[in-house]
């Protein structure tokens, strides 16, 4: 299974805030066993987007050299509810990046329509921490090879690094 | 403008209301911010963070929570804070109060000194030099 919970970068600007999409689809087996009979969008599976947005974004600051985890969800506020046919947009603004880890405000929007007009609705607002687990946990040992940024991850943002000339800095 | 100890506590407690999802009446000057108020290690650069923001300071590495303390043999001997580690963080954190904890140095009491008026002290000699 591949858990990637974002479809596309729209904006990807280093050490300040990236803006990704989510294409909510009827053809997703998550939505028709959240809620029985009313397809909707999970609010954790929302979350996850934020992480995986904000994730990259922090990783990009350090030119993915560092191991970067979900550490903390400060606060999680969700508005409405999402439902298929939706494009989710997270946007994810770096609040402060440091050697040990960063903290990050994220919000969430919808792209829909409403009396066929389109509009773009408030879902929510995330704030959280990522933590750069080599630095921390007392010096534990974790293996070498950045299990965080597989495939997945660096494809999709490889994609998208082109696209919109992301420049990264230099490995530290 | 220097900032008076009441004006400091009552930020410190802003933020760590808001980092650690507990009430205000909880945020005394004597609470630990682990043992009292429950804070993980994440919470610890949170609160870093949020003070450098509330303060409009900068809070380098290890210095408001030390660091390699523990792993450096010479400061730690048999689970218990040597007289050259105490010295050590002594010198590196004159903003703490270590009279409790040099009664008994259990490096696994090192935590309770980490309080909220560890943090005044701390932020105090950031905001008034």
């Amino acid at each position: 299974m591949r858990w990637i919970w974002i479809d596309k970068f729209e904006k990807f600007e280093v050490n300040v805030a990236a803006v990704a999409v989510k294409n909510v689809s009827l053809a997703e087996e998550h939505l028709h066993d959240h809620v029985p009979g009313f397809p909707v969008m999970p609010a954790s599976l929302m979350i996850e987007g934020m992480a995986q947005t904000a994730g990259i974004l922090v990783g990009a600051a350090r030119n993915f050299q560092e191991k970067v985890i979900l550490a903390k969800i400060g606060r999680a506020r969700f508005s409405r509810l999402v439902r298929p046919g939706e494009q989710l947009v997270y946007s994810a603004k770096i609040v402060n990046v440091s050697e040990a880890g960063a903290s990050i405000e994220g919000e969430i929007t919808s792209r829909t329509s409403v009396g066929g007009k389109p509009v773009e609705l408030e879902v929510g607002a995330i704030d959280m921490m990522f933590s750069h687990i080599d630095k921390n946990m007392s010096g534990m040992k974790f293996p070498e090879f950045n299990f965080v940024f597989n495939s997945q991850f660096m494809e999709l943002f490889e994609t998208y690094r082109r696209e919109l000339n992301v420049e990264l800095p230099e490995k530290p | 403008m220097a900032m008076t100890q009441e004006e400091v506590f009552s930020k410190v407690k802003d933020v760590l209301t808001t980092a650690l999802a507990v009430d205000d009446d909880e945020v005394t000057p004597e609470a630990r911010l682990s043992e009292d108020l429950g804070a993980e290690s994440i919470d610890y650069l949170d609160i870093s963070f949020q003070l450098e923001k509330a303060f409009a300071i900068k809070i380098p590495k290890g210095e408001l929570f030390p660091e390699n303390v523990f792993t450096n043999p010479e400061f730690v001997q048999n689970g218990k804070m040597t007289a050259k580690g105490l010295a050590e963080v002594k010198s590196r954190m004159p903003f703490a109060d270590l009279s409790k904890f040099e009664q008994d140095p259990d490096i696994n009491k090192f935590r309770d000194i980490f309080t909220v008026d560890t943090l005044v002290k701390y932020v105090m000699t950031k905001v008034n030099g």
